[in-house]
């Protein structure tokens, strides 16, 4: 049982003395996390509201697909990430194996479903009524988007938190994309298998302390903002 | 207001991307995690990047994938630790030289109240004679690397198979293969330099060591160029240099002697002075 409080006792120091090898991987993490969660959003919102509103033939299959791809496994996301951006595959160009790079697409490939799927539903979940009526006033496609975004706020912030949370919880993909290299592509969940691993459970423990601190203080931001323009 | 957080988002974007640029002089070091774990690729890579400029990825995984990577392409340089395979690397043209340059060895580690009796075995193969005996539970890497093709070389020197019912192979990196082996109170082959730095929180002691037959030979091994174009073969080189001077000797010998009380590799090669 010692181990246990000794870790947390020694992981509370490690923070507090703003360990460089900590620091490093923080950095890494929310560099990778954030830009990921960023470049999904830019484009599952978007394409979310189109697939919603837009009226194209096998609608029903392209968001049964979506959905069936929030559950994708990262591992094989990593796998086929990986087979592309080696050396002498397919965008071997780019260089992007072992890298940040590399990191920020497969994540971003792991949160998109989830943010377009959440989105689609937000966007569905306006009476249609309202839609027609946008339409009627003379808005075009891009203005009623706009709207109806305004009016759904609530759900999309939940689509983009959901989405956060995926990329940030996630170990698989990044391990194996990335590399799990010390100062350049090592991040908090990787340290954490690598740590526990090799037995250094005060490290771990300090990891993991950060990483549930960091996700606690987006997940506050994103939901102070969610809830602030409730109208009550 | 969305616009606000699309603009927040944007703007990190922005903020990003030139932390993420920069990405040349890059040597892809395909190594072992024995190497990783204790600390001491470290320490050398910190050194090499300040003198060279270089920035060495280091992927440390088993002997055999590290080998696969370089079959591929995928590595500049290999730093690995199976003998037989490595020849045949080399014999095949995949690797331009082969330069063995340090060792330690492997310890059978096992229950310190040693269920089966292989404290007084003549030899490891006998040792492992009473192992496959005795039923008793043994723990492999199972994952083609160095170590695991050492275990399974002694086994077939000791012409005997393993217990299958009391052999666990768990596919895993020698730290966490360890720590499985001494949760479940089982028998496992390690290098010494692994056990060492994992000592402080085991429960396994060291059961058999010191025989010819637990050596472990570390060599690098440049890709070959001719066959793989992408391979970065000047990074290989001065990366190779550098392990190859006296600068990396002394790194190495020194390495371990305050952490653990001992030193954890023998360095071998000649140093041209």
């Amino acid at each position: 049982m010692d181990f246990i409080f000794d870790g947390i006792k020694k992981a509370i120091e490690l923070i507090f003395s703003l360990d460089r090898d900590i620091l490093d991987i923080l950095r890494v993490s929310l560099l990778v996390s954030i830009s990921a969660t960023a470049i999904a959003v830019l484009i599952g919102v978007p394409s979310g509201a189109i697939i919603a509103i837009k009226k194209f033939p096998l609608k029903k299959i392209l968001i049964s697909l979506i959905n069936t791809g929030m559950g994708l496994p990262p591992v094989v996301i990593g796998l086929v990430i990986s087979l592309f951006l080696f050396r002498n595959g397919p965008f071997g160009f780019l260089q992007w194996l072992y890298t940040v790079k590399g990191m920020i697409l497969a994540q971003v490939i792991i949160a998109l479903p989830i943010i377009i799927g959440l989105t689609v539903a937000a966007f569905q979940s306006v009476d249609k009524k309202m839609y027609l009526q946008i339409i009627a006033l003379g808005a075009n496609t891009s203005q009623s988007i706009i709207i109806l975004l305004k009016e759904i706020r609530l759900s999309v912030l939940a689509a983009i938190i959901a989405g956060f949370g995926s990329i940030i919880s996630e170990v698989g993909a990044v391990m194996m994309v990335g590399g799990n290299i010390k100062s350049q592509t090592r991040v908090l969940t990787t340290a954490i298998v690598l740590e526990t691993n090799k037995g250094n459970f005060d490290f771990a423990i300090a990891i993991g302390l950060i990483l549930l601190v960091m996700s606690f203080i987006v997940n506050l931001t994103l939901t102070y903002i969610q809830q602030k323009n409730r109208r009550d | 207001m969305l616009k606000k957080i699309m603009l927040f988002f944007l703007g990190l974007m922005l903020i990003a991307i030139p932390l993420i640029a920069q990405e040349n002089k890059i040597i892809i070091l395909a190594t072992t995690t024995s190497v990783q774990d204790t600390g001491l690729l470290d320490v050398l890579l910190e050194k090499f990047t300040t003198e060279t400029g270089y920035t060495v990825k280091p992927i440390a995984v088993g002997t055999g994938q590290a080998i696969k990577l370089g079959m591929n392409g995928e590595a500049d340089i290999l730093w690995v630790h199976s003998p037989d395979d490595e020849k045949k690397f080399v014999e095949e043209g995949y690797g331009i030289s082969r330069t063995t340059f340090m060792h330690n060895d492997f310890v059978l580690l096992g229950p310190a109240n040693d269920p089966a009796g292989v404290k007084t075995a003549k030899s490891i193969t006998n040792a492992f004679k009473i192992i496959s005996e005795k039923a008793v539970l043994f723990v492999s890497r199972g994952d083609q690397s160095g170590t695991h093709k050492k275990e399974l070389k002694i086994w077939k020197i000791a012409e005997r198979t393993p217990n299958k019912e009391k052999y666990v192979e768990v596919g895993q990196g020698m730290a966490a293969t360890v720590r499985i082996a001494d949760e479940k109170q089982a028998y496992c082959l390690a290098d010494r330099s692994s056990y060492l730095s994992l000592k402080k929180n085991l429960s396994l002691t060291i059961l058999f060591e010191n025989d010819k037959n637990l050596l472990n030979l570390y060599s690098l091994i440049p890709v070959n160029t001719q066959k793989f174009s992408k391979v970065n073969e000047k990074g290989a080189k001065i990366l190779l240099d550098f392990l190859l001077s006296a600068k990396t000797k002394e790194i190495v010998e020194n390495f371990g002697r305050e952490k653990y009380g001992q030193q954890l590799f023998f360095y071998d090669y000649e140093v041209k002075k």
